[in-house]
């Protein structure tokens, strides 16, 4: 039988003639993806935004401050663990674990938000707004606002709000003032658009922190090479701890950051397979999931082109899935193309798959992961069952389970 | 090709020196099947041009008040196509009035480029403000917008540079559609006299018709902008006085009551900051 990696061979290959063309143009565009789909009073915010980005991040000592602060304050670099009992169960590949889960604030949210609030401080703004979906970027980006003194609203939807009230009450108790966002689906969508309305109305001293590689220009190459180090260092830690990189990188995608920031130094390197998981909610046939990529199309949602889920008269459409941080109705649109040129292949994994996935780490290992980064554990599993014992799946666990406990336990009518 | 009749409505506004206003309202809401008849109520009521917004689920653009018609609008079933076939129904009794459509760009990428502004076109829309998407991103849909006659209602926020505005300038075609001030629509904070000096500057750089939307709610605040603009845009405050009108009658009446007196207020206002391209 032929392995996953095998059966992927083909698209792989083909695209490979492509790969000088990958990286983004000076507008934001990556191929037929991206851009600036923004209201005209955004406009000259995201070229300020750009502006600056290119001064600082090409500054010496802006760059040596992000670097301190990724050492210092988030805890990095982050381990690479073998996760022998994990590997041993699913009798394949040797799985690894990229242990984003151990950073501040329990995710690789934190690599994007210690850039951009030092990017806000920077450029002068005194107060920094973020949408949140699980409250991990909500969290990160205030405890980050906390650090340096700014103000910091966090946006988030009701359904969410429920569904992640301990994050809610730690970005209180930082300081930051959540408002709760009941429109539409009352879910991460709903939250980005608030947010963009904010910052809409209050240009002139606000940063817009947006938490995933999507929006508009200049944010998903921005928050993308935030989130990079993860990749440059698993480079690094593959090297030096097993004298070789991975077969294939795992990641699970609801806009992608976490999948982008591993990929992205990985992208050159063309042996090595990259998985990007999304949520297939009740499964994708059932309509109730968030695989934009797996089961959507293109179009224009939230400021950039690249795939979303929406209806046959172009209206976004509700999405499910049992992670907050995955149920939302677009991608990244650098994702959109990589899965177009085939670089990275998309596949998707179920409610259910999360939660066995959930337990299996936790009982196997002795790891609680987030129920985002359980999809890509759930997919990592069944590709280092169809691989052989000599190669290896390098898995990003981009965050710790304890935010879901209640999630997990009210799933299984269990009463805390 | 013929003639706009953006072009045709605005040469004889100012052939009369009368400021136009420009109502804003949601297709579809409160009820799709009052749409038509509101449109003519509006034009009875003093209206030179229309602006008929295209329900999306996330505008983001918007403000409470729209965004919740937009929903409303949805869940009776509203479309863009169904958008279209009110306005081919408003024409079958008005050929003159020019309708545009303000939307965002997901829509009509389902639709596609071309046979969307066909269509458009065909049911007799005369301008498509696309909010979310800004001149550096029209290269694509652009030639299409042109082969269908249709112009493509550009807007100037207080936040554009001086390059922006006139590659925005260069793009537009019928009227330039200023942003009252940095926020979405529905806000309340439009002060007239911050106006001046940026209509200014876009005279310098346009000889269109120069239009004023966002924040603008009563008769007060559209004489004060009619001072200096040649189109008032009226939007939120209308929808949300029509949003729980309970029949088409009262719809119809509200219509009367709130735009009357409106335009009213700008026909007695002078307009000495003006100069209205001939």
């Amino acid at each position: 039988m032929a392995t996953v990696l095998e059966a992927k061979e083909g698209s792989a290959m083909g695209a490979q003639s492509d790969l000088n063309s990958l990286d983004v143009d000076n507008n934001g565009h990556f191929g037929p993806f991206g851009g600036s789909y923004a209201s005209e009073t955004l406009m000259h915010a995201l070229e300020e935004l750009t502006e600056a980005y290119q001064r600082w991040s090409s500054d010496d000592e802006f760059m040596a401050r992000f670097d301190s602060d990724l050492a210092h304050y988030v805890g990095r670099p982050s381990p690479i663990y073998h996760a022998e009992r994990l590997s041993e169960h699913c009798g394949g590949a040797k799985i690894l674990l990229k242990r984003e889960d151990l950073n501040h604030t329990g995710a690789h949210k934190i690599n994007n938000t210690v850039g951009q609030a030092l990017l806000a401080k920077y450029m002068g703004k005194s107060r920094v707004i973020a949408e949140t979906g699980a409250g991990q970027h909500g969290v990160a980006s205030a405890t980050v606002a906390a650090r340096l003194g700014q103000d910091c609203v966090v946006y988030m939807g009701e359904v969410d709000v429920h569904r992640q009230a301990i994050n809610v009450f730690r970005m209180r108790l930082l300081g930051a003032e959540v408002r709760t966002v009941t429109a539409g689906s009352r879910t991460l969508k709903d939250a980005l658009n608030e947010a963009m309305r904010d910052w809409v109305s209050n240009i002139d001293d606000t940063f817009y922190i947006i938490g995933t590689v999507a929006g508009p220009h200049p944010y998903p190459t921005l928050v993308r090479d935030f989130n990079a180090v993860v990749g440059r260092e698993a480079r690094r830690q593959m090297e030096a701890q097993y004298g070789t990189q991975p077969d294939a990188l795992v990641a699970c995608v609801g806009g992608g950051s976490n999948a982008m920031g591993l990929f992205h130094p990985y992208i050159e390197d063309r042996a090595v397979k990259m998985f990007g998981v999304e949520a297939a909610g009740h499964g994708l046939e059932t309509g109730q999931h968030a695989a934009s990529l797996c089961a959507g199309r293109p179009g224009v949602l939230h400021g950039c082109r690249s795939y979303i889920i929406d209806d046959s008269h172009g209206q976004i459409l509700h999405t499910h899935s049992v992670s907050a941080g995955l149920d939302y109705p677009g991608v990244g649109p650098e994702h959109a193309w990589l899965k177009d040129t085939g670089r990275a292949q998309y596949v998707s994994i179920t409610d259910d798959e999360a939660l066995d996935a959930f337990h299996r780490l936790t009982r196997l290992e002795g790891i609680l992961p987030a129920l985002e980064s359980s999809h890509a554990v759930a997919y990592g599993m069944k590709l280092a069952a169809s691989m052989s014992r000599d190669q290896i799946v390098l898995i990003n666990l981009s965050g710790r389970g304890d935010k879901d406990v209640h999630t997990v336990a009210e799933l299984e009518n269990i009463s805390l | 090709m013929a003639s706009n009749r953006i072009d045709v409505r605005f040469a004889a506004l100012a052939e009369q020196g009368r400021t136009a206003l420009i109502p804003f309202m949601t297709a579809g809401d409160p009820h799709p099947d009052w749409t038509v008849a509101m449109m003519h109520e509006l034009v009875a009521s003093g209206a030179d041009l229309l602006e008929l917004g295209v329900p999306f689920s996330d505008p983001t653009a918007d403000g409470p008040v729209i965004q919740a018609a937009s929903e409303r609008a949805i869940e009776k079933g509203v479309s863009l196509e169904s958008v279209f076939d009110m306005v081919r129904r408003f024409r079958a009794e008005d050929s003159e009035t020019p309708v545009i459509l303000m939307g965002y760009l997901n829509p009509i990428e389902r639709l596609g480029y071309a046979d969307c502004f066909a269509a458009a076109a065909d049911a007799g829309v005369d301008g498509m403000l696309i909010v979310d998407c800004p001149p550096e991103e029209m290269a694509q849909l652009r030639p299409h917008l042109d082969a269908s006659g249709l112009y493509p209602i550009c807007l100037v926020a207080p936040t554009t540079t001086e390059r922006r505005r006139k590659l925005i300038c260069a793009a537009a075609a019928g009227f330039v559609y200023y942003v009252s001030f940095k926020g979405i629509t529905g806000a309340n904070r439009l002060d007239a006299n911050t106006l001046v000096q940026p209509l200014a500057d876009l005279r310098e750089d346009t000889s269109l018709p120069l239009v004023v939307g966002f924040g603008i709610k009563d008769p007060q605040g559209a004489s004060a902008v009619a001072f200096a603009a040649d189109g008032v845009v009226i939007g939120s405050a209308l929808v949300a006085t029509l949003a729980d009108a309970e029949s088409e009658a009262e719809a119809l009446e509200r219509i009367c009551a709130f735009v009357a007196p409106i335009r009213q207020a700008m026909d007695n206002t002078d307009h000495p900051g003006k100069q209205v391209a001939s």
